[in-house]
C-alpha cells in the first residue's frame, strides 16, 4: 500500500531505546492497598465528587461527574470502600495536591452493571455524551477530552481521520505494545470515531521502527476495515506530534490559530481509540491504562495499571537499579521529573522512566547564545527559537507573540541541539505563562473598570432623578401657591403627559423644573461647603479681612466664577479642600 | 534529585567548544598551503595572536566576573585570533598583531557583552582598525621569492632585524590595482598577469593555493553542518557577478571573476568571516541578502576604493544591516505559508 508522504521540516533523531521494553507482553499490575484517584485528570473542567467517605463503590462506578462540556468523568477503578475525598499529591511537575478519591479495594473487583451500546443506533450527540461519561480522553499524554474533538466543522467536510500510532518519544512503547496485542479493538474503535466525524478516509500513522505493530495493525485492518490505510512514517522526533503526523500523512499544516477540523482533518491516539471502543462496545469506562516502565531498571516492560495506583508501587514492579536518581513521567523529550512517588498513575501517565546520571547526564553549563541557528533548523513549527529566547529573556513578551511563541509545541528539539545548552523550552514556558498571567490581570482590571464606571453612571443617574423629584415637588409647591384651582389637574395627571396642554408649554415647564433643581442643588452645596469651611478664618485681623474682601471682589468680577462651576460639579459630594484626590 | 530537572532530558552531543574546534580544523588546509608557499612565519603570527587573545579574554572575563575556564576553553577567542593572524601581513611586527587581537577581543567582543553579543565581526574590526591606523605596515607583504629562514622571519616579527625594503611587496590585488593606476590605460590586465611574477596560474602566485585551502576547509564545514550554504554562496555570487559584468565589459582593465575569487580575503571571507553566526544574518533569505551585498561591496572597495582589499569593510557595513535584514526576512512558520 503506497501512500504519498509529506515531510515536516526540522525534527531530531535521538537514540530511541525502545527495544528494551518490548521483550515481554503487557502484564496486569496488581491492585495496590489504596488507590488515589484524582478527580481532575483531563484538560478542562474539574469533575465534582459524587461519593463521600464511607461509601462503597463498585468497579466502573462514576465517582466524578463531568462539570462542563470540555471535561471528562472519572470512575472507581475497582470495587471497595471510599476512605476519603481529600487533597493528594498530583502527577504534575509542581507536586501540588489535587482533590482525589481514596479507595480501599475490597479485592472482589465487582463491576457495576455494564451496558454495551451499539453506537450506530444512537444519535451522534448521545455517543459523544457517552464517551464523556466514560472518561475517554486523549491518552497520548495531553488528556484532552475526546468527545470535544469529535464534532466536525460545519463548513468543511471531514476528509481524513488520522490515527496516531507514531509514538516518537524515545523509551516509550505503550502504544507499540497495544497495537501489537489489541489491534482488533483499535480498528473497531476507529469505526466509531469515523462515523461521528463522517471522515472520508482513515490513515493510521506508525513510525517505521515498529514493524510488529505495523504488521498487526495491517492484518487487523485487512480483516475488519480494508479501506483504512496503515502508513509507515519515517522515524524522526516529533513525528508523533498531532500536527506533524497530520502534515506527514495529509500534507496539511495546522497552525496554532486554527482547529484541525477547519482543515478537514482530526487526529486521535491509538490508545484513545481503544478506550472508546471498550467504553461503547463493552460498557467499560476508562479505569486503567498501559504504562511503559523503563530506563534504568532490571525489568523494563509495559503494564496495564489501574488509575490511582501510587507510582511508588508501580515503579517497584520494574525493579529500579540502585543508582536511579529520579523518575520521569512521559518521555525524555517532553516528560517531567516526578516530584513525589506518592503521586498516582493518571490517564496521562504513558511512561515512567527511571533516570540515572549515566542514562541522562546532567547538562553542561549554559553558555551564551551564539545565534548559530541550529534550533531554527530543527524546529518542527519553523519558528526562530533563538529570537524567542532573546525576547523571552528580555521579557519582551509582545515580541515573543509576534514571533509566534504560541505555535511552540514545547517538543524540545531546540534544546536538544543547542550547542550552548540553553534550556530554551523553559524560557518559552516562562514567557507563555507570563503572557497568560498578564492577560488574566488585564481582564480582571478591565472588568473592575467596567464595574466602577457602571457604578458611577448609576450614582449619577440616581442623583439626577432625586434632584428632579425635589424640583418637581418644589415647582408643585409654587404652582400650588400661584394657582390653587389647577392643583388637582397637576396631581392627577403625570407631569410628562400633562393632558390637553400644548407640548411647548410642557417643554418650558420641564426646563424650568431642571433649572430650579440645579439652583436648589447649588444652594445646598454652597451651604454645606460653608459649614465645612476651614476654621482658621474665624479670628482675623481687620486688615486681613479687608485683604480677603478685596480678593473676593476681584474673583467676583471675573465672568465665569470658577467657584460656581466647581460648586455645581461637586454638589452632593462632601465639600472641602480634599476634592480632586 | 538530579541537577537536570527540565525537559528535554536527552541532549545531542554538541557544544560551542566543538563548533569552534571544527572551525579551527577547517582552517588547517589553508594554513598548510600558507606555510608551504608563503613561509612559516604565519605559524609565529598564529602563536602570538592566540596568546594575546587568550590573555585579553582572561583579563576581560576576570573584570566582567565571568567563569574563566568555561569561556577560555570555548575556543571562540582562538578562532578570532587565527582569523586575524591570517588576515594580517605575515611579517607584521609582533605588536601590530597584538594590538589587532586585543582590539578585537577587548573592544569588539567584550565591551559589547562577550561571546554571542558582538554586533561586528571581531576579526574584521581588528583588520579595519589596524589598516586605518597603520596603513603602511598593513600593506607590507613579503616580496615574492624572499627566502628567509624561520629564525630570520622571527627576528623581523620580533623587531630584532631591520624591516628591509626587499620584503615590502604588495598583495597581488594591490599590485594589479597599482599597476593599472600607474599605467593609466596603457597597460592591460592580461599582459600584467602574464608578465609579473606576483601572479600565478589563476590569481596571485602562492596565494591562490592558500585560497584553495580555505575553500576545502569551508566545504568540510558545510558538510559537517557547522555552516550553511546560503551566506558563502551568496557572498561568492555577489563578488563574481560584479567581477564578471565588468570583466565582460572591459577585460583589458578588469580582472576575471576567477582572479578575484582566489585573491585577497575572498574565500577566507566567504567561508570563515561572513559565516560568523553572531554578527551575521540568521534567516534563509537574510543570509542570501547579507552574503550577496557583502560580496558586492567587497568587490567595489577592492577595485575602486583606496584599500588593497574590501572584505573587512564590506562585512562590517553589512553587520550593521543585520538587525534590519533579519527583521524583514522572518520566514513564514508552519501552517502560515498560505494564509487563507
Amino acid at each position: 500500500m503506497l501512500a504519498q508522504l509529506f515531510r515536516f521540516k526540522g525534527g531530531v533523531k535521538p537514540q530511541t531505546n525502545k527495544t528494551i521494553s518490548v521483550q515481554e507482553p503487557i502484564a496486569q499490575a496488581p491492585l495496590p492497598a489504596r488507590l488515589f484517584v484524582p478527580l481532575h485528570q483531563s484538560i478542562g473542567g474539574a469533575p465534582n465528587p459524587l461519593v463521600q467517605a464511607g461509601d462503597t463503590v463498585r468497579k466502573g462506578q462514576l465517582i466524578g461527574g463531568a462539570d462542563a462540556w470540555v471535561s471528562a468523568a472519572v470512575h472507581a477503578p475497582t470495587s471497595g470502600r471510599v476512605l476519603a475525598v481529600e487533597e493528594h499529591v498530583a502527577a504534575h511537575p509542581s507536586g501540588l495536591p489535587t482533590l482525589s478519591v481514596v479507595i480501599e479495594p475490597d479485592g472482589r473487583d465487582e463491576w457495576i452493571e455494564r451496558r454495551p451500546v451499539d453506537h450506530q443506533s444512537l444519535p451522534p450527540e448521545r455517543v459523544r455524551e457517552l464517551l464523556r461519561d466514560a472518561g475517554v480522553v486523549g491518552l497520548g499524554g495531553a488528556a484532552f477530552p475526546s468527545h470535544a474533538k469529535l464534532t466536525p466543522a460545519r463548513s468543511v467536510a471531514m476528509e481524513q481521520l488520522v490515527i496516531n500510532g507514531a509514538e516518537c518519544e524515545p523509551f516509550m512503547t505503550c502504544d507499540d505494545m497495544l497495537m501489537r496485542e489489541r489491534a482488533d479493538e483499535i480498528v473497531r474503535g476507529i469505526a466509531i470515531f469515523r462515523e461521528l466525524l463522517a471522515a472520508r478516509e482513515v490513515l493510521i500513522g506508525i513510525e517505521d521502527n515498529k514493524q510488529e505493530a505495523i504488521a498487526a495493525m495491517h492484518e487487523a485492518v485487512l480483516r475488519l476495515a480494508p479501506d483504512y490505510r496503515v502508513v509507515a512514517v519515517p522515524t524522526r522526533y516529533p513525528a508523533g506530534g498531532a500536527k506533524q503526523l497530520i502534515r506527514v500523512l495529509t500534507g496539511k499544516e495546522v497552525p496554532a490559530s486554527r482547529r484541525s477540523t477547519e482543515l478537514g482533518v482530526q487526529c486521535f491516539n491509538v490508545a484513545t481509540v481503544y478506550t472508546a471502543y471498550r467504553a461503547l462496545a463493552c460498557g467499560e469506562p476508562v479505569l486503567s491504562r498501559i504504562v511503559t516502565l523503563t530506563g534504568n531498571v532490571e525489568r523494563p516492560r509495559n503494564w496495564e495499571v489501574s488509575l490511582g495506583t501510587p507510582m511508588r508501587e508501580v515503579v517497584a514492579l520494574a525493579r529500579p537499579r540502585a543508582d536511579t536518581g529520579s523518575f520521569l513521567m512521559g518521555g525524555p523529550m517532553m516528560g517531567f521529573e516526578i516530584p513525589d512517588l506518592d503521586a498516582p498513575v493518571v490517564k496521562a501517565t504513558n511512561c515512567i522512566i527511571a533516570a540515572s546520571p549515566g542514562l541522562f547526564p546532567p547538562p553542561p553549563p549554559e553558555m551564551p547564545c551564539i545565534r548559530c541557528g541550529a534550533c531554527a533548523e530543527v524546529c518542527p513549527h519553523e519558528l526562530q527559537p533563538f529570537e524567542l529566547y532573546w525576547f523571552s529573556r528580555a521579557r519582551n513578551f509582545g515580541k515573543t507573540q509576534e514571533y509566534y511563541i504560541f505555535d511552540c509545541i514545547e517538543c524540545g528539539c531546540c534544546s536538544y541541539v543547542c550547542p550552548s545548552h540553553i534550556p530554551l523550552v523553559q524560557y518559552f514556558r516562562f514567557a507563555k505563562s507570563e503572557i497568560w498571567a498578564r492577560e488574566r490581570e488585564k481582564q480582571a482590571a478591565d472588568a473592575a473598570k467596567e464595574r466602577f464606571e457602571l457604578r458611577n453612571a448609576r450614582a449619577e443617574r440616581e442623583q439626577a432623578e432625586k434632584a428632579e423629584r425635589l424640583a418637581r415637588a418644589a415647582s408643585a409647591r409654587t404652582s400650588e401657591k400661584k394657582a390653587p384651582p389647577e392643583r388637582t389637574n397637576a396631581v392627577d395627571s403625570p407631569p410628562a403627559a400633562a393632558a390637553g396642554e400644548p407640548a411647548a408649554a410642557a417643554a418650558t415647564d420641564a426646563d424650568a423644573i431642571r433649572k430650579a433643581a440645579i439652583a436648589a442643588a447649588m444652594a445646598r452645596a454652597r451651604a454645606q461647603r460653608e459649614l465645612a469651611q476651614p476654621k482658621n478664618t474665624d479670628r482675623l485681623s481687620a486688615e486681613q479681612e479687608r485683604e480677603i474682601a478685596a480678593v473676593e471682589a476681584r474673583r467676583g468680577a471675573q465672568p465665569a466664577t470658577p467657584e460656581a462651576t466647581a460648586g455645581a460639579a461637586g454638589s452632593g459630594a462632601p465639600a472641602g479642600p480634599q476634592r480632586g484626590e | 534529585m538530579m541537577a537536570w530537572s527540565t525537559p528535554p532530558y536527552l541532549l545531542a552531543d554538541v557544544s560551542v567548544r566543538r563548533v569552534m574546534l571544527q572551525v579551527l580544523v577547517a582552517l588547517l588546509p589553508g594554513i598548510a598551503a600558507y606555510v608551504w608557499l608563503i613561509g612559516p612565519s604565519i605559524l609565529v603570527q598564529l602563536a602570538i595572536a592566540t596568546l594575546a587573545a587568550l590573555l585579553g579574554e582572561a583579563v576581560m572575563l576576570r573584570l566582567r566576573r565571568r567563569p574563566l575556564l568555561l569561556f577560555l576553553t570555548d575556543g571562540s577567542a582562538t578562532v578570532s585570533a587565527w582569523l586575524i593572524a591570517l588576515a594580517f601581513p605575515p611579517l607584521s611586527p609582533w605588536w601590530l598583531t597584538v594590538v589587532g587581537v586585543l582590539f578585537a577581543i577587548v573592544v569588539a567582543k567584550h565591551l559589547y557583552g562577550g561571546l554571542g553579543q558582538n554586533p561586528f565581526n571581531p576579526a574584521m574590526i581588528a583588520f579595519a582598525a589596524c589598516i586605518v591606523s597603520f596603513p603602511a605596515l598593513m600593506s607590507q607583504w613579503p616580496a615574492l621569492g624572499l627566502k628567509l629562514s624561520l629564525a630570520e622571519q622571527f627576528e623581523i616579527i620580533a623587531g630584532l632585524a631591520p624591516r628591509i625594503d626587499a620584503m615590502s611587496g604588495a598583495t597581488p590585488l594591490d599590485a594589479l590595482k597599482t599597476a593599472l593606476k600607474l599605467g593609466e590605460g596603457a597597460v592591460d590586465v592580461p599582459t600584467l598577469l602574464a608578465n609579473q611574477d606576483v601572479f600565478g596560474n589563476f590569481a596571485g602566485r602562492g596565494w591562490e593555493w592558500v585560497s584553495v585551502g580555505y575553500l576545502l576547509g569551508g566545504l568540510w564545514l558545510w558538510q559537517r553542518q557547522i555552516i550553511t550554504w546560503q551566506t558563502p554562496v551568496a557572498f561568492v555570487g555577489g563578488l563574481t557577478l560584479l567581477a564578471a559584468i565588468l570583466w565582460a565589459w572591459n577585460p583589458q582593465q578588469f580582472a576575471s571573476p576567477l582572479f578575484h575569487l582566489f585573491s585577497g580575503g575572498s574565500l577566507l571571507g566567504a567561508f570563515f568571516i561572513v559565516t560568523d553566526p553572531v554578527s551575521g544574518s540568521t534567516t534563509f533569505r537574510g543570509k542570501l541578502i547579507f552574503g550577496f551585498l557583502a560580496g558586492a561591496i567587497a568587490y567595489v572597495i577592492r577595485v575602486f576604493g583606496g584599500y588593497p582589499d574590501g572584505v573587512a569593510f564590506a562585512v562590517l557595513l553589512m553587520n550593521l544591516c543585520v538587525p534590519l535584514i533579519d527583521m524583514y526576512t522572518q520566514p513564514p512558520i508552519f501552517g502560515m505559508k498560505n494564509p487563507k
